[in-house]
């Protein structure tokens, strides 16, 4: 089982390594790193406390601290959705903490609600295994960032890459294209 | 709304009907339902990460019904003012306090 400690040090280090905060008010940091720690717990992996999860890896993959929308959002409003992540005129008081708009688009939310309301657990065993699997399924792509080169196996492309820092409009799809001749 | 697992929490002032759609986990919840019981209102909420599953998505429905993004907290007064997020002083605007 997860400490909150371990959480709090894997958050700690990876604010160092993006030049992030940890929000500076301890019982709200507190009640952040364990609603993850409790997700991390529940799901399997720590899911934005602030968010539902469906409890699906593949749905909840944007969502999974730190989020996709982190880098964004901290540059925008100064902090992430939930506010485990700040910038330093946060921490310094020089711009007050706001409630942070929901980036993630309502199309992810959609199924992740949907696929929630399906528990496998709660349906008879017959039926369980009627269920179509492949319209929830994502479609995922490969992307390579084209300041670094990195590659990624995934839905959408990261919003910052997490080796160069590049933006999102750096990446590109990469097409396969396979061919038999002969 | 209902037969979900709504929790209600008792509170001097109860000129307003206030339900607030919440998450066990989340932080700003967490300051929302605080906010609330600092000024001795009446108020009901829903952890819908702890509710049944099957209400997710009628949560998500009810708050986009109400023209609303799905985002936690959405606290709802008198059935027709939506709030998303812990925003203060929208709070006490709509309120009166």
């Amino acid at each position: 089982m997860i400490t909150l400690e371990k959480v709090r040090q894997r958050a700690e280090s990876d604010a160092k390594t993006y030049g992030y905060f940890l929000n500076p008010n301890p019982d709200f940091l507190n009640d952040l790193l364990e609603g993850l720690k409790k997700n991390e717990e529940r799901y399997g992996y720590p899911a934005c406390p602030c968010r539902v999860a469906s409890g699906k890896l593949e749905l909840d993959r944007d969502i999974i601290c730190p989020c996709d929308y982190r880098d964004p959002d901290v540059a925008e409003f100064g902090a992430c959705y939930c506010a485990l992540y700040v910038r330093k005129d946060i921490i310094e008081g020089k711009t007050s903490l706001e409630p942070i708009p929901e980036r993630r688009p309502k199309e992810k939310q959609e199924r992740a609600y949907a696929i929630s309301a399906e528990d496998p657990r709660e349906k008879p065993l017959e039926t369980k295994t009627t269920i179509p699997q492949e319209p929830m399924q994502v479609k995922k792509k490969l992307w390579y960032c084209k300041q670094c080169g990195y590659v990624v196996f995934r839905e959408d492309p990261p919003y910052v890459c997490p080796i160069c820092k590049a933006k999102r409009e750096m990446f590109a799809e990469i097409a396969l294209d396979v061919r038999a001749n002969g | 709304m209902k037969s979900m697992d709504i929790v209600k929490v008792a509170g001097k002032n109860n000129k307003h009907k206030i339900l607030i759609y919440a998450l066990s986990t989340c932080a700003w919840c967490k300051m929302t339902k605080q906010f609330f019981k600092d000024n001795d209102m009446e108020f009901e909420y829903v952890d819908v990460d702890l509710a049944n599953e099957k209400d997710h998505e009628k949560i998500r429905k009810d708050i986009e019904s109400r023209g609303a993004h799905p985002s936690f907290p959405t606290i709802i007064v008198d059935d027709k003012t939506v709030i998303t997020g812990f925003r203060k002083d929208r709070i006490k605007e709509v309120l009166g306090v």
